[in-house]
């Protein structure tokens, strides 16, 4: 099972160019259709779930404006 | 049985970076190269002395962006004001930051003196093909038969000559250590591009002489392209006239392991 992810755009620096959209392995990120960021561009945000904590939307971000959050899967001791 | 306990963080924007947003367009992967720069900056733990030299160009503004000290040279001058803040502070590390238009046109003769000598500095050289700030007008890099605003019938190498391979040129001479070529145009690229900076400023940090890396960098608004056709048109037509690879790597930089 893939880990599961999350990111947080920080909206002030996005300016939509759809880099991460393009690039995104999931397919999981869009640009949003409501809201508007002060500079008139409309931010990324994740439109589904899926988003598995990879980092590429990161790597490829020109304005540093992701932050990737990835779970943690610990392995339970098996019960006996 | 799988349990969710905690996150962990994969990426967060560098200490190394303001809070500014930047003057670039959409899609400008001079984004990208300034991300790279901050990050390898603060994984070296240099914040507290690094020293930026910001070119004319669109980088110009690059004293905005970049949370440590920066100075502004001349248009072109970059590499000697670098030799003048590196050799009164040899502890610090001092890099430029410069576009075509400003190293390889009118900073040519400065590049290949502050090379000659070997120079302890490090080199961030953005190569996308024009002038970005002024309007997107021919530099020595352009294409043949590339149209921009004052080429409007695409580059003409009979009266225009040939575009310059800085990084080839410059690792004829026995002063550089270390030049590469790196592009930006997707995540293996830009990951490679990473490591060649940090090799870059470990090659400055540890005294051992004249190390420049050149990317490979797109300019949408001027190109005329959405952000990824400008990505696609950096692979399939820069990079066959621009080859990324290593073009110096002096033997001794062999042994850093980063």
């Amino acid at each position: 099972m893939p880990a599961n992810g999350r990111i947080e755009v920080n909206e002030k620096f996005c300016k939509a160019c759809g880099l991460c959209v393009e690039t995104c392995p999931q397919n999981v990120l869009g640009l949003s259709a409501s809201r508007i960021n002060a500079k008139g561009y409309h931010p990324v945000e994740l439109i589904q779930a899926g988003c598995t904590g990879c980092g590429i939307c990161a790597i490829v971000c020109p304005e540093a404006a992701i932050a990737v959050y990835r779970e943690i899967v610990r392995v339970r001791e098996p019960e006996f | 049985m799988d349990e969710f306990s905690k996150e962990t963080l994969v990426y967060e924007r560098p200490n190394t970076l303001t809070d500014f947003t930047t003057h670039y367009c959409p899609g400008c992967t001079h984004g990208i190269a300034h991300r790279l720069t901050a990050e390898v900056l603060e994984e070296m733990n240099a914040r507290e002395r690094a020293v930026g030299v910001a070119s004319v160009g669109c980088s110009v503004f690059a004293y905005n962006y970049f949370n440590f000290d920066f100075v502004q040279a001349p248009h072109g001058r970059a590499p000697a004001m670098a030799t003048g803040v590196k050799r009164l502070l040899p502890d610090r590390i001092v890099f430029t930051y410069q576009g075509d238009g400003d190293l390889a046109s009118i900073g040519m003769s400065e590049i290949v003196a502050a090379a000659a000598r070997g120079e302890n500095i490090t080199v961030v050289f953005i190569n996308n093909t024009n002038y970005g700030m002024t309007g997107g007008q021919m530099a020595p890099t352009t294409l043949p038969g590339q149209v921009t605003t004052s080429s409007p019938h695409g580059r003409d190498v009979e009266t225009a000559g040939f575009p310059i391979r800085v990084s080839e040129m410059l690792s004829t001479l026995d002063g550089a250590t270390y030049v590469v070529r790196r592009s930006l145009h997707d995540p293996k690229n830009i990951r490679m591009a990473k490591k060649a900076l940090r090799i870059a400023f470990t090659v400055q940090e540890r005294g051992l002489g004249f190390s420049m890396v050149e990317l490979l960098s797109t300019c949408p608004t001027n190109w005329g392209m959405t952000p990824m056709e400008s990505l696609h048109w950096v692979e399939t037509k820069m990079i066959p006239y621009y080859p990324v690879g290593d073009y110096k790597v002096a033997p001794v930089v062999a042994e850093i392991k980063v």
